[in-house]
Formats: C-alpha cells, structure tokens, sequence
C-alpha cells in the first residue's frame, strides 16, 4: 500500500517536474511547481513526518507558490518561445547535469549506508516528538536560525522601503 | 476490520456527509436572506414553499438551467480549473471536523470522516491552497475587475491567515494537541467553565479568530473582493450558471467550516455546557443525538452572528484592512501566545 502511494505521488511530482519545464507560459510552470510542491507533502507523509509534510504544504504550496503566481500575473509575461538551448547548453550543460546526479546519488548512498535509510513504515513521527527535539536537544541552532531569518526579513524591508529623502 | 468493510462504511459516510453539509450550504444562504431582510425590515424569500423553505432547491435549478457563458478571452484551462480548486477545498476541509461523541462501530469512529492527529494544520493547508481558486480565477479571466477582485481576496487571505493562525496557537498550547478530537475533549468536562473561551482564558485569541475568520471567507466587513460599487462582482464577475454557483458553494461552505471549528476550538465543540452538572444520559438515543444538537446548536449561532454582522457593519477601506491586519491583529494574535504560555509554564 505504500509503495503503491509512493509510486504514484513520485510519478506525480516527477511529471510536475518535467511539465514545468516543458510548458510554455509561466503561470503553467508555477502549478506544476504546486503540484511538485504537493507531491513531496505527500512522501514526507509516507515517511511518517506528519508535521514536515504539513508545513510543506502550507510554507511552500500555500504561501510561497501564491507569491510565484502574484508575480506572474501582475507581470503578465506572454508565451515564452521554444528553443532547444544554445550550442554550450547542449555541449557543456547534459554531461554536467549528468555529472552532478552521480555525485548527489553517490553522496546519498554513502550517508544512507552511514546513517541508515528510513523505509516507508506505518511509524509516525509525532509533533510532540519534533518539538521536543528542536526545543530541546537543538534549541540553540534552532533559535539561530530564527535570528537569521529575522535578519533577512529586515534586510528585505530595507530594501523594499521608498527612499523619500528623508529616511 | 475487513478491507471492503473500511472501503464500504468510508464511502458511506463520506456520501451522507458531503450531502448534509452541500444541504447545509443551501439552507445557509436562505438563512441569510432570511435575516438579512429581517434586519433591513423586510420578509425576505416567502414565495417558494411554506415560509420560502423551498428556496434554495429552485435557486440551484435556475443556476444549473442557465447558460453557461465562457467569454471568449479567457485563459480556458484555468478558467474552468479555478472553481473547481475553490469548491474541492471547501469540501475538503469538512473531512477532518468530528462532529459528536468518539463513539466507534467495528473500530471505526462513526462521526468523523478521518480523525488524524494533525487535524488543525490540515484545515490551515487546505485553506492556504484555496488560494488559488480566487486567485486563479481572476487572473484567467481577462478582466481588470476579475484582476483587482482576486489579487484583493488572495492578498487579504494571506495576510489575515498569519492572524488566524496564531490565534490558534493558545489553545493547541492548553491542549498540548493538533488533533481537534483532543483538543475538545480538554474542554469537556466542565462544561462551560472549561470552554476554551471562557475557562481556558482564550478570549482574546477567539475574537481574534472571529475577525480573521470573516476576512478570511471574504465576508462584510471585509468584503473587499466582491466590492460591487468599485469592482461589479469581484473574481467571479465572468463567471456564469454552475461554475458562478461553485464559487458561491464555496464561498457558505468556507462559512460552515469556519463555523465548526469555532465551535470545537472555543465552543467546546459538542460537549454539553453543563458538563458534569447533569448526569450523563442512560439512553443511548439521547447519548448520541445530545452531542450532534449541542455541535448544531453552537455552529448555527455562530452563523447567525455571521449574518448578523453582515446587516450591521459597513465595509472597510482597503488601507484599513491591511493595517487594520498586520498591526493590531497580527500583534495581538502573538501577545496571545506569549500570554498563554507563561500561564501555561507559571501556573
């Protein structure tokens, strides 16, 4: 049963993928981006990250996606021409994306032999469980994080803000 | 239990729920005629049936009977994907609000779709996916006022959801729980003494929930999107016959699915307000329908004061909802949280 979920939502997020870039108008490529977005909710869920899988959903399908398509609307960029890509993209680009697999698969392998691989089980990582861990046992690194984010929300304020002389 | 069993009473109860709660989304509208032209010293719908009950079964066979225009610039696709993203998350919500006592049938608990222990985040996600159902719709129509109606309704949506997000915070603090059937069963058992509005000292948070609510369902006072004075009808102007009465359906099933989770995050959801004073009831026919009438009950006034509130307030100004939004809501959302959680840890 879950491999069978498992098959079909990374079937969907994998033609999400390819139909972002395949489509020529952009506010299609944004859903497909959703649907990608939504899809990896779906496999976090299966992995029993019950609150990642949320958050997910809500962060990156919800508000950040909304942002993508204000963006695309209010521009109303028209179609985009199809091309094949220059000479170098053909030449340098494939052999590099194919380079880039290898090392990111081997590098996961490694870690997976490492650290162990998580299967896809009924067992379910309560909230309380990530909560305990990030208040808890990572408090400081998580707390850092935050400030981080802070900093770059005021950064984009700053940046945002009109200069009208005499700010 | 059986697989077939599970597949069987599942599709059951989804059938007799999703026909209940499109019923209800029906009656809802009349309701709100009803009072609406009460308020305004009218009799509202009378005509159709006694006391104009048989209204909204003729208000659905005109819309299902009109023509179904689709002007000719639109973005086709999206067009017709839009209300039916807007009324799947409408629908979609109802699935995870238990409405009455955990009482199980072949290990299955008979009144609610699914009970899951992220309840609470399901209905924020699925709400910030309908989004795109406004947003969606106003950008494939082709049409300034569609346009400004839906950046206006999705903007608003944003910002009122961080709001309306928080403002839940302090409860699922109380409860130490997302799971909504967790969440009311801590305010069971004294009855109104430890309702989360009144016993768990979540006032503030559920008149915070109450405004963000409404902006959030695009109702007056924050009707912004559907100004018809600047904006004819808002995202759904070039909408017409079923795909209009989709956004429609969606717009009173938002109101409903509000309504209930009100009532189970404040409200109790269906434990009586007695509590522990009266006995619990020996007959098994009050024992289940007590519980479904007090849930009915709580989400009807809280509907009612939706409408009442409607025929009462004026509409905001843009300006003053997005600040109205950000600095007083947003704040006071959080000063909640800090507030409940050092009562929480002190206390």
């Amino acid at each position: 049963m879950h491999l069978v979920l498992f098959l079909i939502f990374a079937l969907f997020a994998l033609a999400g993928a390819a139909n972002l870039l395949l489509q020529k108008h952009p506010i299609n490529s944004a859903l497909s981006l959703i649907v990608v977005m939504s899809s990896l909710a779906v496999l976090y869920l299966l992995l029993g990250a019950e609150f990642l899988a949320m958050a997910q959903v809500i962060v990156y399908a919800g508000a950040i996606m909304v942002l993508f398509t204000f963006v695309v609307m209010l521009l109303n960029e028209g179609r985009e021409e199809k091309t094949w890509g220059s000479h170098a993209a053909r030449v340098v680009g494939f052999p590099a994306v194919v380079a880039l697999l290898a090392v990111l698969a081997s590098a996961i392998l490694r870690a997976g032999r490492h650290y162990g691989m998580v299967s896809l089980s009924d067992g379910i990582t309560t909230t309380q469980d990530l909560s305990r861990v990030l208040f808890r046992d990572l408090l400081l690194p998580f707390e850092l994080t935050s400030v981080l984010i802070l900093i770059a929300i005021l950064g984009a304020v700053a940046l945002a803000r009109k200069d009208d002389g005499n700010a | 239990m059986q697989l077939w069993m599970f597949v069987v009473l599942s599709v059951v109860k989804v059938a007799v729920v999703l026909v209940i709660f499109l019923t209800a989304v029906a009656y809802t509208v009349l309701l709100e005629r009803k009072l609406v032209g009460r308020i305004q010293n009218r009799w509202g719908p009378t005509r159709v049936g006694p006391f104009g009950l048989l209204q909204p079964l003729v208000d659905g066979l005109k819309l299902f009977l009109k023509e179904d225009i689709i002007p000719s610039g639109v973005y086709r696709p999206l067009y017709l994907l839009a209300p039916l993203i807007a009324l799947s998350c409408s629908l979609l919500s109802i699935a995870v609000i238990p409405f009455g006592e955990t009482m199980r049938w072949h290990g299955m608990r008979l009144f609610v779709l699914s009970d899951l222990n992220i309840g609470l985040l399901i209905l924020l996600s699925v709400t910030s996916i309908g989004v795109y159902g406004i947003a969606l719709s106003g950008w494939s129509s082709n049409n300034k006022y569609s346009l400004l109606g839906s950046l206006r309704a999705s903007a608003q949506m944003i910002s009122y959801e961080l709001a309306l997000g928080l403002s839940l915070v302090g409860v699922v603090l109380r409860a130490q729980s997302l799971s909504l059937t967790d969440i009311v069963k801590v305010q069971s058992v004294h009855g109104i003494a430890s309702w989360n509005v009144f016993g768990g000292g979540q006032i503030f948070a559920f008149l915070i929930y109450l405004m963000a609510a409404y902006a959030e369902t695009n109702r007056a006072p924050f009707d912004l999107p559907e100004a018809e004075t600047e904006l004819t009808g808002g995202y759904h102007t070039e909408y017409s016959s079923m795909k209009f009465a989709m956004f429609f359906m969606a717009e009173y099933g938002n109101m409903i699915t509000v309504s209930c989770v009100a009532t189970l995050l404040f409200l109790g959801g269906w434990t009586s307000p007695f509590g522990d004073l009266l006995p619990p009831p020996q007959n098994l026919v009050v024992g289940v329908l007590g519980p479904i009438f007090w849930f009915v009950a709580k989400v009807f006034a809280f509907l009612f004061l939706y409408i009442w509130v409607r025929g009462t307030l004026p509409r905001f100004r843009y300006d003053q909802l997005m600040s109205f939004g950000w600095k007083f809501l947003l704040p006071a959302a959080m000063l909640n949280i800090v507030g409940t959680s050092l009562v929480l840890a002190f206390l």
